[in-house]
């Protein structure tokens, strides 16, 4: 692996700083918090003109077929703005799923639509009393000839209000094991018997729903590959989510230092910078430290995607469980580093602070995360 | 972690483990010699071992023939380094030679000196040590006061160096000394050469808080060191003591990465095999987070090396990062330490000669050493000053700024 980038890697690098600087300004994010959607459609036809929704889409369904890792350099962009909207669940949560799911006919139809910015898609996994493996998915179904009636509820599920299109995982099938019998259907969110409701959550740049089936009725034909064969890509899906994730913590906790660092050269107490004094200059190189290993690891397990597949779930959990500590920790030490001014509601750093702790329990908690890595390592001896 | 190496960088590795095996040398069982305090006997095991090397062509790999060298690849440098870190049971005494002073001497010295030192440094005739550190200049190295008197073609050397490690075995040093009193302290310092069997060099070796005596004293008196052992010109000495810090804190990182990928081998063994409550400490949920989180680290630290050599491969010189890498193996080195005392409860106390105690006392012995790690090499305060001022541009504090 080469941790240097290619020309045309730089050049979307810059590009989508520029795109995202010009556009997600701190002014325009703020507003998105306000609406409920999380988006504007305006904006969002702007990014799919850039193709940046079906990156990662092969050219055969309209997208621009290129790798993972292309797709993380825009996601740290991404984490460096604390952009809002339903990018990240529609082209890294939905889109990864589709491709591992789908059958042939369900990509041309979903991933076209998703490439060219006509669709805007999540996923519902997690459920009351969250449990981040398999054995969480509980929501109930009854079949009744073709179809099947589900009753249950989905919890934080990101941007389910915007969605045109949630898939949905469902138990299909008891006394088995816990990873067979899931089934993903796809749920079109104005069908009867469906309830979204919008969580009252710290970070609202990310929508977080629950979304509540009171007997709703789907079709056999709206599930997304095999009825009861769902698991293995939702794991798949949840290992690239990982990686996806860290490159947008990844970013947000650059951007974090560089606040932290700008203001620490600029603010005169006692005659002299802050940044003079070692209390505040030590925390900066700590996350320094922090941030660039979190380079490290996050870029080569973007690299691990295409380039390295059976190094690929081992490197999602440490980049998430390495990541996801440094940027709660660096959002944290660089709102005690701006005093009173990093308290307010009028910075930024909230705005980070809040992302960094969202971020850090979704797809599997620290502990979940070295769990599965402490098992892993176990066997080995 | 498994990063792509290419198929002659593999079969190079291949070919030089099975050289090591039939040349590591048979002396002494490996758990004695980890923590035997017979230095002078390590150091002669080291010196015939590191000629094996020399005469089979794996010492000095990617340097130039023309100082001993190999005109070899910085990457095969690399891969007999982890391997040698990794198999080679006994101390190794070139981590100053190789690791500072002759990269310190190819980037500064002068042809002379690359030529008569270099090719000794890689066959074991001369094990180094590096005497900056002073009674009064530690962390203020430029605070120093050993003074360098220049009379005709030789310098006159008086004063005290303290802490210098492996002081009693080496033959030569790397000295930095005091020639111009008179102006700021950075600007009147020298960077020497000085043979230790010189008259008037005594070395007195200090009990440290293992036990054994690693480091050292040393005094000076009168000695007369020849003018052509100046590296560098007189009075610029501090940019080539900084050159020195630099490789010091990026070159070590080849050989610490494997050994601290076996001390967490040799922890998860540890946990495994000590029951606590009924059951194996692995299967208690706290250990097992700890260590996994120990195992995320240091794999973080596999990579941040590997983006370091990638530097490093492409010819550019180290920069003020290295300090990343020092603060974090010294922290890390600390915490597995930390974590294997709180796994063996009462024995982790036992010193080597109990019977009771777990690896013959090498835990208890490498958890003491540990302490010396965020010190050694500039303390973690001080890394953190460079990090702040040298990589994010942050200002001097006042005192330091006048
Ligand atoms: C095992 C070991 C081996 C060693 N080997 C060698 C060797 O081979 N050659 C050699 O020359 N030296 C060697 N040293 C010495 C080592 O480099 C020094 O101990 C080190 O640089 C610190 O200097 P000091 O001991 O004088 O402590 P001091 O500089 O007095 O520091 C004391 C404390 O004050 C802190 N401090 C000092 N200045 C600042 C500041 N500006 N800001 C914040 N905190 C500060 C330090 O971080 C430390 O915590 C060795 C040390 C050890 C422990």
């Amino acid at each position: 692996m080469d941790f240097t980038l290619t020309s045309e890697q730089e050049m979307l690098k810059n590009s989508a700083r520029k795109f995202l600087n010009n556009n997600f300004t701190s002014d325009y994010v703020r507003k998105m918090w306000e609406n409920s959607q999380g988006y504007e459609p305006e904006m969002w036809a702007q990014i799919a003109e850039l193709g940046w929704m079906g990156l990662t889409i092969p050219e055969e369904y309209g997208g621009l077929g290129l790798t993972f890792r292309d797709l993380g350099l825009i996601l740290h962009e991404m984490g460096r703005v604390v952009m809002p909207g339903p990018f990240f669940s529609t082209v890294v949560l939905a889109t990864e799923l589709i491709k591992t799911a789908g059958s042939e006919e369900q990509k041309a139809n979903y991933l076209e639509r998703i490439a060219s910015g006509k669709l805007i898609a999540t996923v519902a996994l997690y459920e009351e009393g969250v449990e981040w493996g398999a054995e969480g998915i509980k929501l109930t179904s009854t079949r009744k000839g073709d179809n099947y009636s589900l009753l249950g509820k989905k919890l934080f599920v990101p941007d389910a209000y915007s969605a045109d299109l949630i898939i949905v995982a469902v138990r299909t099938e008891n006394q088995v094991e816990a990873g067979e019998g899931i089934s993903l259907f796809l749920v079109d969110p104005q069908t009867e018997g469906v309830e979204i409701e919008l969580l009252p959550t710290m970070d609202q740049g990310r929508k977080l729903c629950a979304v509540s089936f009171l007997n709703a009725i789907f079709s056999s034909t709206e599930v997304l590959g095999e009825v009861g064969k769902g698991w293995s890509a939702i794991e798949t899906m949840l290992i690239r989510a990982n990686i996806g994730l860290s490159l947008e913590m990844l970013g947000g906790g650059e951007k974090v230092l560089e606040i932290a660092t700008e203001y620490a050269k600029i603010r005169i107490q006692f005659g002299q910078p802050i940044g003079s004094y070692q209390a505040i200059k030590h925390k900066c190189a700590e996350m320094l430290l922090q941030v660039e290993s979190s380079r490290s690891i996050a870029e080569y397990a973007a690299w691990t995607v295409d380039g390295n597949p059976q190094e690929v779930s081992k490197a999602a959990s440490i980049a998430k469980t390495y990541v996801g500590n440094m940027y709660r920790k660096a959002a944290a030490a660089t709102l005690q580093i701006l005093g009173g001014i990093g308290f307010s509601w009028e910075h930024d750093i909230h705005l980070y602070y809040k992302r960094a702790l969202a971020s850090e329990a979704m797809f599997g908690d620290t502990v979940f995360h070295l769990e599965l890595l402490a098992s892993r390592w176990e066997r080995k001896l | 972690m498994n990063l792509t190496m290419n198929p002659d960088d593999q079969a190079y590795r291949a070919k030089f483990l099975n050289w090591l095996s039939e040349n590591i040398p048979a002396e002494g069982t490996s758990a004695e010699a980890k923590i035997s305090g017979d230095w002078c006997a390590q150091a002669e095991i080291f010196r015939k071992f590191q000629r094996k090397l020399f005469d089979a062509g794996y010492a000095g790999i990617h340097w130039s023939k023309e100082y001993g060298g190999q005109s070899g690849t910085l990457m095969q440098h690399i891969i007999v380094t982890e391997e040698l870190s990794t198999n080679y049971p006994w101390k190794m005494f070139d981590g100053l030679s190789v690791g500072l002073v002759a990269p310190t001497l190819l980037s500064r010295g002068t042809e002379e000196q690359k030529k008569e030192f270099i090719p000794k440094i890689l066959s074991g005739e001369h094990i180094w040590c590096q005497g900056f550190s002073e009674p009064n200049a530690g962390s203020d190295l430029a605070n120093l006061s050993t003074s360098a008197v220049r009379i005709g073609e030789r310098y006159v050397v008086n004063g005290q160096k303290v802490w210098t490690s492996i002081g009693h075995l080496a033959d030569f040093c790397i000295l930095v000394v005091r020639t111009d009193p008179t102006v700021g302290k950075h600007k009147g310092l020298s960077y020497l050469l000085v043979d230790m069997k010189s008259p008037g060099v005594t070395v007195r070796p200090i009990k440290q808080i293992t036990g054994e005596a690693e480091y050292n004293e040393i005094f000076f008196d009168d000695v007369e060191v020849p003018f052509d052992r100046l590296v560098g010109k007189e009075n610029e000495g501090w940019l080539i003591a900084i050159t020195t810090l630099m490789f010091e804190r990026i070159m070590n990182e080849i050989s610490i990465v494997p050994k601290l990928q076996q001390t967490l081998d040799r922890l998860i063994d540890l946990t495994s095999n000590t029951t606590r409550y009924g059951q194996a400490m692995i299967k208690d949920p706290v250990y097992r987070q700890k260590i996994a989180l120990l195992q995320v680290e240091l794999e973080v630290m596999r990579l941040n090396q590997y983006r370091n050599l990638a530097t490093l491969l492409k010819g550019e010189m180290p920069g003020p990062e290295g300090s990343i890498g020092k603060i974090f193996w010294s922290e890390l080195n600390q915490r597995m330490q930390e974590t294997a005392m709180e796994i063996m409860g009462p024995y982790s106390q036992l010193l080597k000669g109990s019977k009771y105690a777990e690896d013959n006392g090498k835990w208890a012995f490498d958890f003491l050493r540990a302490r010396g790690n965020t010190i050694e090499g500039g303390t973690t305060e001080i890394q953190k000053n460079i990090i702040g001022e040298r990589v994010l541009g942050l200002p001097k504090d006042t005192v330091r700024r006048n």
